[in-house]
C-alpha cells in the first residue's frame, strides 16, 4: 500500500536525525569549558561531593560508554537526575510537557482563527487598500517582541481590566483555556503574520489555476470555490511554512512561558540554565527536538492527506 | 550619475522608500545620540526616579532616575550592531557553503544536508540557550552561538536556489565554454542565488533583534547597566504597573526598527523580482 | 433534431483588455447565430480571440483587465451580458457548459476525479451524495471511462490526459447543458486520442441534441465536426458560412491560407503555414488587419474598414475584394 510505504519511509528518515540530535544533547555537558560538575555546584562543594556527583552522572566513564548509557537511558525514558530538584529528569519534564503542548496547540488554533479571515480578505481584495492595511498589520505584528506583547497584555487585560488570570495553568480544560488565553494570544500574534502572508500568496497562486476557472464555469458560488477548492490547495504550502517555522514558534513560546511564569518546558529551560542544571538541559534539548520532529512528521502526513501527489515518486 | 540614482529611485516601491528612510533616520539617531540628548545613559539621579514623561524627560525616568529617552537612543547602537553582525556574518559563509553544496553535490552536499537536518530539528532559541548554558551568558556567547547556528538557514536557501540555477542554460553555456568552476559559481550563478538571501536577511535582521532583546530580557544576554532594549524592558517589568513607560517605550523602539527593516525587505523583494515577500 | 429557433445570438460583441497604457481589442464586432442542436466551428490562429469569445459567453472574462465594451449575447431569448454573479451561476454548468484546452490542469489536484464530476449535480440539482455518485458513475460510463465505479475515487495525477479530458466532458455534461463550449478540447492531447475525443463529442451531441461551439486552430477538426464555420482573425470573424461552403469556396484569403495549412492525407503531412505574423492587437490600423499578410492586398485594403458582409447565399466575408480570390483560382 503506497500510503503505508510512505509513512514508514518517512519515519525511517527520522532515525539518522535522531542520532544527530542525541549526539548534540549528549555533548552539551562535555563542551562546558572547565569542569561541568564544579560549575553545577557553583564552586561550593567539597572534592568528595564533586567526585560523588561525577560518578552519579557517569562522567568518570570513557566517552563512548557514556554516550551508550545516555542513549540507552533516553530510549527507555531515563534522562538522569536533576542536580537541583534531586528528582528524575523525565518526571520533571513529564509534568510540564502537557501544559506546554496545550499552550502550543491553543496558540496555533488562535493564530489560525486570526489569520484565516485576514488572509482570505487580503487575497480576495489583493492590492487594494484592505490588502495593504492587512500587510502593514502583519509587518507590525511580526516586529513586536513576544515578551513585550505578553507584558502589555498582562498589564492591560490581567491587572487593569482584570479579565484574565496572569499566571498559572488551572485545573480543568475550561480553566486551562481561560488561564492560557493571554499567553496563547501573545504567541498567536507572533505566528499569525507568517500565516497570513503565506496563505495569502498561496491563495493568489491557486486562484490563477485552470481548475478554478473550470469550477467557475461549472456555476459554483464564489464562496464554495474559495472554501472547497482554493483553501484546500492553498493549505499545502501553508502547512509547509508552519512546519519550517515550528522552531521559531517554540522559541517564542519559551520566552512567553517565562513572562507568564507558566509551568511549562520553556520556563523550565530558562530556570535550568540559570542553575546550570545540565541533566535537565540535556533532557529538554532532546525533548524539544523530538517535538519539532514529530510536528514535522505530522505536517508531512497531513500534506499527504491533502495532496496524494506526494505518494508518486 | 545623479540621473542613474534618480532612475533607480523611481523603480523603488513605496515600502522600500519609506523603510529605508525611517531606517536611515534610526541609524543616524543612534550615531548622533550624544548630541540629541543632554543626559548620560548610565548616570543615576535618585532624586528623580520614576518620573512620568515630561518636557524634561520625554520618555520619563527609570527606577534609578536615568533618562529613558537617552537610554533608548543609546540602545540603537547596541541592538543594531548585534542585529547586524548576527545577520550578515552567518549569511556570508552560509551562502557560500549552501551555494557550493548545491553546485558541487556529492559528499560535501550530503554532509551539509545531514548537518542542516539536525540543526532544524531543534528550536533555534533552545539551541542558543543551550550554548549559553555551556559558555555562560553575555554578548560574546550570543555572537558565538548565532555564528555557530544561523548560517544553516542561508545555506538551505542558497542550496535550493543553486540547484535551480545549476540546471539553467546560462550556467550550462558557461560550463561548455570551459570556464573554471569557481568562475561559473561566483560570476555567473551566484548573483542569481544571492537575491533570495538578501530579501530573507531583512526578516532575519528583525528576528535577530527580537532574539537579542529576548535573551537579554531572560537575563541571558546583554548585561545590566548597558541600555539594551530587551534588558530595559526586563528592568521596567517590575514597575510596569506604576511606571508603564520604562518597559513600553523601548519596546516601541524595537517595533519601529523591525517595521522599517520589514518594509525594506518587502520592497527589496519587489525590486529584485523575488516571488517571496519579506518573511518566509 | 431540426428545430430552427435561434438558441444563441451574439451581436456586435467587443471585448478589450486594458493593461497599463495598452488596450488590446481581443474581440471586435463579433456577431453570429447558433441554432439548437447545431455545431459552430470557430477557427483561427492562436491569439485571434477564440478563447475570449467562449469565456465571455459565460461571463468568465477577468475584469480588470478585461471589459465587454459593446454588444449583446442572447441565450434562449435572455440577455447574458450584464448578468450579476448569481444570474451567471444559474446559466453556468446547467444551460451552458464549457470544456477547456488543458485537462491536466483543469481538474483540482486534491479532489477525487469522481467528486468533481458529481459536484455540479450536488450544487445545481441538489442531489444527495449517493445519488450524485451513481449519476456521475453513469456519466463516466457514457464518456468511455472504464471501470468508473473504481476510478471514481482516484486523483487526477493517476489519470492520463485523454482520460482526464473524458472526465472534463462528463463534468460538463452532468447537468445536461443545451450549449457546450469546447475550447480546443483536443489540442493538448496525442493525435490518436484527439480523434476519439472528437468522436465522443459528436456522439454525445447526437444523443442529447445540445448545440456546440467547437474551437480549434485546425481546419481538419472543424471539417469533421461542424455544421457552420466562423473564421476568426485578430479578434474579428472574417468569414462565416456553412462548413461545406467554406471548404468548397472560401471567400476570405485568410481562410484560404488556413485551408492550405491542413495536413493532407496524401502522404505530404507538412504544414504550409501562412507567411507573416498575426498583427499586434494593440496597434491595429483602420483597414483590413490581414492586409499585411494577404497575397491579394492592395492600397485600399489598408485604409478601408473591412466589415463582415454577405458575399453569397448565407455566406459572410470581411474581405473587401473577394472576387480577386475567385479570379485567381479560376
Ligand atoms: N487575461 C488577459 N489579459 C490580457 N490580455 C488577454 C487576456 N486574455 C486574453 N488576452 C488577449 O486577448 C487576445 C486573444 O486571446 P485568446 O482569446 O486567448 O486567443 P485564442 O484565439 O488563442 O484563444 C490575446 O492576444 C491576448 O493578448
Ligand atoms: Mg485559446
Amino acid at each position: 500500500m503506497a500510503i503505508l510505504e510512505y509513512i514508514v519511509g518517512r519515519i525511517l528518515q527520522m532515525v539518522p536525525v535522531l542520532f544527530g540530535v542525541s549526539l548534540v544533547a549528549f555533548l552539551c555537558i562535555h563542551l562546558v569549558p572547565g569542569d561541568p560538575v564544579q560549575i553545577m555546584m557553583h564552586g561550593r562543594a567539597t572534592p568528595e561531593v564533586l567526585a560523588t556527583v561525577r560518578a552519579e552522572l557517569g562522567l568518570d566513564q570513557p566517552l563512548p560508554e557514556q554516550y551508550l548509557r545516555f542513549i540507552g537511558g533516553a530510549i527507555v525514558g531515563d534522562l538522569g537526575k536533576s542536580i537541583i530538584q534531586k528528582a528524575p529528569v523525565n518526571e520533571i519534564i513529564g509534568e510540564r510537557l502537557g501544559p506546554s503542548l496545550f499552550l502550543l496547540v491553543y496558540s496555533a488554533v488562535l493564530a489560525v482563527l486570526f489569520a484565516l479571515p485576514l488572509a482570505v480578505v487580503a487575497a480576495l481584495r489583493a492590492e487594494r487598500l484592505i490588502d495593504h492595511s492587512i500587510r502593514i498589520l502583519g509587518v507590525v505584528g511580526f516586529a513586536m517582541p513576544p515578551f513585550w506583547i505578553g507584558l502589555l497584555l498582562m498589564v492591560l487585560f490581567g491587572l487593569v481590566l482584570n479579565w484574565f488570570p496572569i499566571s498559572g495553568y488551572g485545573d480543568s480544560f475550561v480553566e486551562h483555556l481561560w488561564h492560557l488565553f493571554l499567553p496563547s494570544v501573545t504567541i498567536a500574534v507572533f505566528l499569525a503574520p507568517l500565516l497570513v502572508q503565506s496563505l495569502r500568496s498561496a491563495m493568489l497562486d491557486v486562484m490563477t489555476a485552470d481548475y478554478i476557472e473550470v469550477a467557475r464555469a461549472k456555476g459554483l458560488s464564489r464562496r464554495r470555490i474559495v472554501v472547497k477548492h482554493v483553501l484546500r490547495n492553498a493549505a499545502i504550502p501553508v502547512v509547509t511554512v508552519l512546519a519550517v517555522n515550528i522552531g521559531w514558534l517554540l522559541g517564542g513560546a519559551v520566552i512567553v512561558e517565562y513572562v507568564f511564569a507558566f509551568p511549562g518546558l520553556g520556563s523550565l529551560l530558562v530556570r535550568a540554565v540559570g542553575f546550570r542544571d545540565y541533566p535537565v538541559i540535556q533532557g529538554l534539548t532532546l525533548v524539544f527536538a523530538v517535538i519539532v520532529m514529530i510536528i514535522n512528521l505530522l505536517a508531512d502526513l497531513s500534506y499527504m492527506a491533502i495532496d496524494r501527489r506526494v505518494l508518486r515518486r | 550619475m545623479t540621473a542613474a540614482v534618480r532612475a533607480e529611485l523611481a523603480r523603488w516601491p513605496a515600502s522600500l522608500k519609506v523603510g529605508s528612510a525611517s531606517f536611515a533616520l534610526i541609524v543616524l539617531t543612534g550615531l548622533f545620540a550624544p548630541w540629541l540628548t543632554a543626559y548620560d545613559p548610565y548616570t543615576q539621579d535618585l532624586a528623580n526616579f520614576l518620573q512620568p514623561p515630561s518636557w524634561q524627560h520625554p520618555f520619563g525616568t527609570d527606577q534609578v532616575g536615568r533618562d529613558v529617552f537617552t537610554r533608548v537612543l543609546y540602545g540603537i547602537r547596541i541592538d543594531l550592531q548585534i542585529g547586524f553582525l548576527t545577520t550578515y556574518v552567518p549569511m556570508s559563509y552560509g551562502l557560500l557553503l549552501g551555494a557550493l553544496a548545491g553546485y558541487l553535490g556529492g559528499w560535501f552536499d550530503t554532509v551539509l544536508m545531514r548537518l542542516l537536518d539536525v540543526a532544524v530539528a531543534f528550536p533555534f532559541l533552545v539551541l542558543i540557550i543551550v550554548i549559553i548554558a555551556i559558555l555562560g551568558p553575555g554578548v560574546h556567547t550570543i555572537y558565538i552561538a548565532v555564528f555557530i547556528l544561523a548560517w544553516t538557514m542561508y545555506a538551505r536557501l542558497a542550496r535550493s536556489e543553486m540547484l535551480v540555477e545549476r540546471g539553467k542554460d546560462y550556467v550550462l553555456a558557461a560550463r561548455t565554454l570551459g570556464y573554471p568552476t569557481s568562475r561559473v559559481i561566483f560570476r555567473h550563478a551566484m548573483p542569481n542565488v544571492i537575491n533570495s538571501s538578501i530579501v530573507f536577511s531583512m526578516a532575519d535582521f528583525v528576528l535577530n533583534i527580537l532574539l537579542v532583546s529576548g535573551l537579554s530580557f531572560l537575563g541571558l544576554g546583554v548585561e545590566a547597566p548597558l541600555p539594551e532594549w530587551g534588558a530595559m524592558i526586563a528592568e521596567g517589568r517590575d514597575f510596569i504597573f506604576d511606571a508603564w513607560w520604562i518597559a513600553t517605550l523601548p519596546g516601541l523602539a524595537i517595533v519601529l526598527t523591525g517595521v522599517s527593516l520589514s518594509l525594506i525587505g518587502d520592497g527589496l523583494a519587489h525590486r529584485l523580482g523575488q516571488r517571496q515577500r519579506s518573511f518566509l | 433534431m431540426t428545430t430552427t429557433a435561434p438558441l444563441l445570438n451574439v451581436a456586435g460583441l467587443c471585448i478589450e483588455f486594458r493593461t497599463g497604457d495598452a488596450v488590446v481589442r481581443a474581440n471586435a464586432d463579433v456577431s453570429f447565430t447558433l441554432t439548437a442542436g447545431r455545431t459552430l466551428g470557430v477557427v483561427g490562429e492562436s491569439g485571434s480571440g477564440k478563447s475570449v469569445l467562449c469565456r465571455s459567453l459565460l461571463g468568465l472574462i477577468p475584469s480588470p483587465p478585461g471589459f465587454v465594451t459593446a454588444g449583446s449575447v442572447r441565450f434562449e431569448g435572455g440577455e447574458l451580458l450584464g448578468l450579476d454573479e448569481a444570474g451567471l451561476r444559474r446559466v453556468r454548468g446547467t444551460a451552458i457548459a464549457m470544456i477547456f484546452q488543458n485537462p491536466m490542469s483543469g481538474l483540482n489536484p486534491v479532489w477525487p476525479v469522481g467528486d468533481q464530476i458529481s459536484e455540479g449535480l450536488r450544487v445545481h440539482r441538489g442531489l444527495a451524495s449517493r445519488d450524485a455518485r451513481a449519476r456521475a458513475v453513469a456519466l463516466m460510463q457514457q464518456v468511455g471511462i472504464p471501470s468508473p465505479e473504481k476510478r471514481y475515487d482516484e486523483y487526477p495525477h493517476q489519470w492520463s490526459g485523454g482520460m482526464l479530458q473524458r472526465a472534463m466532458i462528463a463534468m460538463a455534461m452532468a447537468c445536461e447543458p443545451r450549449l457546450l463550449l469546447a475550447d480546443e478540447p483536443t489540442t493538448a492531447l496525442d493525435a490518436t486520442i484527439q480523434d476519439q475525443i472528437l468522436a465522443l463529442l459528436v456522439e454525445l451531441q447526437e444523443r442529447t441534441g445540445m448545440a456546440m461551439i467547437l474551437v480549434s486552430h485546425d481546419m481538419a477538426v472543424i471539417a469533421e465536426t461542424s455544421d457552420e464555420v466562423a473564421v476568426m482573425y485578430a479578434g474579428r470573424i472574417v468569414e462565416l458560412a456553412s462548413t461545406a461552403a467554406v471548404f468548397r469556396a472560401p471567400r476570405h484569403p485568410y481562410t484560404l491560407g488556413l485551408l492550405g495549412s491542413i495536413p493532407r492525407n496524401t502522404g505530404d503531412t507538412r504544414l504550409r503555414p501562412i507567411p507573416g505574423q498575426p498583427p499586434n492587437l494593440v496597434e491595429l490600423g483602420p483597414g483590413c488587419s490581414f492586409a499585411d499578410r494577404c497575397v491579394f492586398t492592395s492600397a485600399e485594403c489598408r485604409v478601408t474598414p473591412a466589415a463582415l458582409r454577405p458575399v453569397g447565399p448565407a455566406h459572410l466575408s470581411a474581405c473587401l475584394f473577394p472576387e480577386r480570390m475567385t479570379a485567381a483560382s479560376a
